[in-house]
């Protein structure tokens, strides 16, 4: 009965439910386009920091971070790999480094820079250099003087490939231990700050460089997804000699991102408050406007014997159809315009010029996710009939007799 | 006297106080939103820019051309006395300082870092930045310090050094040959911004000069006007001056020198003004369905009229005006209110707990202040009469097309 009698009275005045409809649509598609967008936003973020050397969870020597010396390795890998390989879920990779600081001379130029040894084919895995290499060719696992330095950085020594490289660093001994590479290839990264700072050679060149026979100084986990960070990690930090060693996950090793993605949700829920409030403005009104036409009608209503909370009921249900409608509409919209733009995202560069100077991404690609999702729809809908309660127990509150000498 | 017209609008916006309060509200809350938000980000930018301006470019540089670029320890100013000289009787300019760096080896007795050595002069510097009031631990340095360093406190940490302590540099000097001193660390200094603690190390600009071969020239002639508003003319009468002092100079500003800072505010602009947007639209279709009200309710009333001999656009007009009465209320109510949640604010500030690590980086301290001025409080009402007056329009439209006889039998 009421379900009916609400639907009805909504389509009683078309145009102003239209209107009203429309202000919630457009307030709940922004919170879900917007939402995604910013979601999009942080997750590229995030993406490009873990794919860049850190992956999800990172075993050091519990020194390394404080102090990043290639005395503080870990001296056994082995025994990382033994306590590593049976937690890991399918579909993880991982792998292990050497990184240390280090001074990349030309014949004209010098710059400190991070030397990274890897092991080409499990590190193709993990992080983004496998993908990387533009100019030239990836490492080969053997290769003892290749070297794969950034686009930015080649620029910047006006080198190119086949040309020296001579890096310095400290070694196991504690001397300065150098070393001669050739460039094989160039490689491109989402930042020209990460295309300055790396420079990848082979585990095995590293290693013959600064005098170490074994040991890494980590060992970088690939997760299949970023929910499995925290469990897999408790997991590990049991079964390995934690001191000496560490384990670290993305959360501790990329502070500002994670710091970053807390304050844009943080953001988007008060984006999200600020929307409703704009829009509850609008439903308040247009209900009290339905409410004040139809006085005579609740009048008789219950002067026939209606009880207030019918009447409110009434009211609410009405609220409620409002509601579904604008949100069903602006879930639609939302969904859509996410879809359209996820493929091929949307080109901020045109908005603000080279991004990536700032370590940002040009094209920003919506993603959709089911907290936002969730999270607008609840804001909305709940709080909407919160502010219907206002309209709904006036139109309760009219007496029969003054309703009905109402004109 | 208020016209015919504009006091029937004033008091058919009091006909029904109840929605047209609610219909004024929700455009004060839009222009509250947008003159606290804008405050804020307007107070941010200028926080950023200052500090980014005092820790590291001031707010002009006269540099040998293309060293910004490639920062060739030869690309130098060979005659900086002369420069300063020019620089200093420039309208607008308030004080400058000398610099000069070069990408070095930096060891302690068991640690190696690469390091940018930036030769500074002690006795202008302060003036010029704020290096002097980030040392945390020793002393600044005084000019007749000789072979003394300033070190970041990261680059302190990973190289086990405390004040004191020596440090070996190793470059290359201007004339190519090898630049190698040991300096004693006479203070530690933490800007916060991690990168900059990483990576520095200050000495006298004397020392500089002779560790490097410099043979007299500077790198950076760091120039501070008397506002960030005055830097364009001062840029301009450099630009016109110098070219007679010394061939080969040009003179970048801070926009310039740090265009990763301008792409950023850029970007956060405009993705405001996007939200803003959307903010506004789902306040003019909240406020058109008051302003629709007005008219389809009164379609009888608007119908005597016309019978009565008032012409359309004399209703139309009216419609005009108590819209624009009730959107002119709410702007003007947003404007006080957003003034007032803005200045409150200004003096108690804003804590960002948790994030302090994000804002040091952009050299923002934890506490932050929105600053209203003329132009947020002016483009964020503009803003928000811009569209809703688009609300205005239609109904005001509509009321041009409505005939005497049908309105006037209009039941309601």
């Amino acid at each position: 009965m009421h379900t009916l009698m609400a639907w009805r009275n909504i389509w009683r005045n078309p145009r102003r439910t239209l209107v009203i409809l429309t202000a919630v649509v457009i307030g709940v598609w922004s919170m879900i386009f917007l939402g995604a967008l910013m979601r999009g936003l942080t997750n590229q973020y995030l993406e490009i920091g873990i794919s860049t050397l850190t992956g999800h969870i990172q075993v050091h020597h519990q020194d390394f971070r404080s102090d990043p010396v290639i005395q503080n390795r870990i001296d056994r890998p082995g025994r990382v790999a033994e306590a590593l390989e049976p937690l890991l879920p399918p579909g993880s990779h991982w792998t292990e480094r050497i990184r240390v600081n280090a001074i990349a001379n030309t014949a004209r130029h010098a710059q400190g820079v991070t030397l990274v040894g890897i092991d080409p084919e499990r590190e193709a895995r993990v992080s983004f250099i496998g993908g990387a290499v533009k100019e030239g060719n990836y490492l080969e696992p053997d290769d003892p003087y290749g070297i794969l330095v950034g686009k930015a950085l080649a620029e910047d020594f006006e080198t190119r490939l086949d040309r020296r490289v001579v890096l310095m660093s400290l070694g196991v001994d504690g001397k300065v231990a150098s070393r001669a590479f050739r460039i094989r290839g160039i490689f491109r990264a989402e930042t020209e700050a990460t295309e300055k700072q790396y420079m990848f050679v082979t585990m095995a060149a590293a290693r013959d460089m600064l005098g170490l026979e074994r040991g890494v100084t980590e060992a970088a986990v690939l997760l299949p997804s970023h929910e499995l960070t925290g469990k897999t990690a408790e997991a590990l930090e049991r079964r390995l000699p934690t001191p000496p060693l560490a384990v670290q996950t993305w959360r501790d090793l990329l502070p500002l991102v994670r710091v970053t993605i807390e304050l844009y949700d943080t953001f988007i829920f008060l984006w999200f408050l600020v929307v409703f409030i704009a829009m509850a403005f609008g439903i308040v009104n247009t209900l009290l406007m339905a409410v004040f036409e139809r006085v005579r009608e609740f009048g008789l209503l219950k002067a026939l014997g209606m009880r207030p909370r019918g009447i409110v009921q009434g009211v609410l249900t009405e609220s409620f159809f409002l509601l579904l409608l604008g949100t069903a509409a602006g879930n639609a919209l939302g969904v859509l315009s996410v879809n359209l733009l996820a493929e091929s995202g949307i080109d901020l560069s045109a908005l603000a010029g080279r991004l990536a100077e700032v370590g940002m991404r040009r094209v920003g690609y919506p993603q959709l996710q089911a907290g936002g999702f969730r999270l607008a729809n609840v804001v909305v809908f709940v709080l909407g009939i919160v502010v219907s309660l206002y309209p709904a127990v006036k139109a309760a509150r009219f007496t029969p007799v003054e309703a009905l000498a109402h004109t | 006297m208020k016209s015919f017209t504009t006091q029937m609008a004033w008091r058919n916006v009091w006909r029904n106080p109840r929605r047209s309060v609610l219909t004024m509200a929700s455009v004060a809350f839009a222009g509250l939103i947008l003159i606290f938000m804008l405050s804020w980000q307007f107070g941010s930018y200028d926080t950023m820019i200052n500090s980014a301006v005092s820790i590291h470019t001031g707010h002009l540089q006269v540099q040998a051309e293309g060293y910004h670029d490639k920062r060739r320890i030869g690309q130098v100013v060979e005659r900086p006395d002369a420069v300063a000289k020019v620089v200093e009787r420039t309208k607008g300019v308030d004080t400058y300082t000398t610099r000069a760096s070069a990408f070095s080896l930096v060891s302690s007795e068991d640690r190696t870092y690469a390091a940018l050595v930036v030769g500074i002069d002690p006795e202008r510097e302060p003036a010029v930045s704020t290096l002097e009031s980030l040392v945390r631990k020793g002393s600044f340095l005084a000019p007749d310090d000789g072979y003394q360093a300033l070190i970041g406190r990261l680059l302190a940490r990973n190289l086990k050094v405390d004040v004191g302590d020596e440090i070996v540099l190793l470059g290359q000097g201007r004339d190519g040959s090898i630049a190698a001193s040991a300096v004693r660390v006479k203070g530690v200094f933490e800007s916060g911004q991690d990168e900059f603690d990483r990576s520095t190390v200050q000495i006298p600009m004397a020392a500089f000069q002779e560790v490097y071969a410099m043979r007299g020239g500077v790198h950076e002639l760091v120039v501070v006007c008397e506002s960030l508003d005055s830097v364009p003319a001062v840029k301009q009468r450099l630009a016109s001056t110098l070219p007679g002092v010394e061939k080969g100079l040009v003179v970048l500003d801070w926009k310039e020198l740090m265009p990763g800072l301008v792409q950023s505010i850029q970007m956060d602009l405009i993705s405001g003004f996007i939200f803003y947007v959307i903010l506004i639209l789902v306040v003019a279709f909240s406020i058109l369905n008051t302003f629709l009200m007005a008219i389809f309710e009164r379609k009888k009333e608007f119908g005597v009229l016309l019978a009565l001999g008032s012409t359309p656009g004399r209703i139309s007009r009216m419609i005009l005006a108590e819209c624009g009465v009730m959107t002119g209320l709410g702007i003007a109510a947003g404007v006080v209110l957003g003034a007032a949640v803005t200045l409150y604010f200004e003096a108690h500030g804003i804590a960002f707990s948790g994030a302090e690590e994000i804002l040091r980086q952009f050299g923002l301290p934890e506490r932050m202040y929105p600053e209203l001025s003329l132009l947020s409080a002016t483009v964020g009402a503009g803003v928000v009469l811009l569209i809703t007056s688009f609300a205005v329009i239609y109904p005001a439209l509509r009321v041009l097309r409505l005939r005497p006889v049908d309105a006037i039998s209009t039941i309601q």
